[in-house]
């Protein structure tokens, strides 16, 4: 007997509308964003504090090729801005044009992504992988950690495009790209981060 | 039904931005000069490394800002202020572990490591 009450007691908060917020979605995501945010700060403090121990491997100003990595930074800004280009189409239902800027956003975050897997292979191959000094495992793990989130950004954006292809820039869908825009973006942040803090300031002497 | 959702999605009122062609050029812009400048103060080596770095950080901020505005289109207003809060308590966080890892280790490294061994560290130093 009291189970039921408790269970009307429940139900009835379900018409109680002015408390439910409107996006509550895209706040939501804002705070796993926020808790992702505080992984990549772990990261780049165990970064900081490892980054200089070379254990007699080279240190990141013999190993880092800048032009490379700055090809790489110019490849994630331009998905930045394709992907907001996609979402002001998507809002103008403007679906052709969203889907041809988000094609070309997840073509540019593939670039990326195939840059950083050269560079990685390049690494591994000379002998210098994330076992070889404590550099080198909290630079794997930190620019690891980046461009899995990369390749889980452009999984997501191929099953939007799926979608989207398959049921229009209905709400629903409209919601999800925004979540997606809202983690593309995030992953551009944490990027900068990531060629200050590592790359610029690895080969400085 | 469209009608209806079309409304609901231009004007909720809690103060969330879609942004504009022209904020994401200025934002894309601002980025590419912001980006630009470290790589080749770096790259140049104009200045020596203590102040490229400062300055190369102090880029970053600048650009992690740019990128909050203009890309992530945060303000006070968005979802309630909520999506302030939830930034403002993460960077506290934030700050905390970045300089309380450094400060703790850089004193344990201070105290408990053994005179530098000749060779690894001396030998990086003296290859620039």
């Amino acid at each position: 007997m009291p189970e039921m009450t408790a269970t009307t007691d429940l139900s009835s908060r379900y018409y109680v509308r002015e408390h439910h917020p409107e996006n509550g979605t895209l706040l939501g995501f804002w705070i796993y964003l926020m808790s992702d945010c505080l992984i990549f700060a772990c990261l780049f403090a165990t970064y900081a504090v490892l980054g200089r121990n070379f254990a007699g491997a080279p240190s990141g100003a013999e190993l880092f090729d800048l032009p490379l990595v700055a090809l790489n930074t110019a490849f994630l800004l331009l998905s930045s801005i394709t992907y907001g280009f996609g979402m002001l189409s998507a809002y103008a239902k403007k679906q052709r044009a969203a889907i041809g800027w988000l094609v070309l956003t997840g073509l540019l975050g593939a670039a990326f992504l195939f840059l950083e897997l050269y560079e990685f292979s390049h690494l591994i191959h000379e002998g210098y992988g994330p076992q070889r000094s404590g550099f080198l495992t909290a630079f794997f793990a930190l620019v690891g950690t980046h461009g899995l989130h990369v390749t889980f950004g452009i999984v997501w954006l191929v099953t939007l495009l799926f979608q989207v292809g398959k049921h229009g820039l209905t709400p629903e869908n409209i919601r999800r790209l925004s979540c997606l825009s809202m983690f593309w973006h995030f992953l551009d942040v944490v990027w900068i981060g990531v060629f200050t803090f590592v790359y610029l300031m690895g080969v400085l002497p | 039904m469209s009608a209806h959702h079309d409304h609901h999605d231009d004007h909720h009122g809690d103060g969330h931005d879609h942004g504009s062609v022209k904020s994401y050029i200025i934002g894309f812009v601002l980025s590419v000069i912001l980006t630009a400048i470290p790589f080749w103060l770096v790259m140049n080596r104009t200045m020596d490394s203590q102040t490229t770095a400062f300055v190369i950080l102090g880029f970053a901020a600048v650009q992690i800002v740019v990128h909050m505005i203009y890309f992530l289109h945060m303000n006070a207003k968005a979802e309630g202020g909520w999506n302030m809060l939830a930034l403002i308590f993460t960077v506290v966080i934030l700050v905390i572990t970045l300089s309380g890892s450094l400060w703790v280790m850089y004193h344990m490294n201070k105290n408990m490591m053994p005179a530098p061994m000749p060779g690894s560290s001396h030998q990086m130093s003296g290859m620039n």
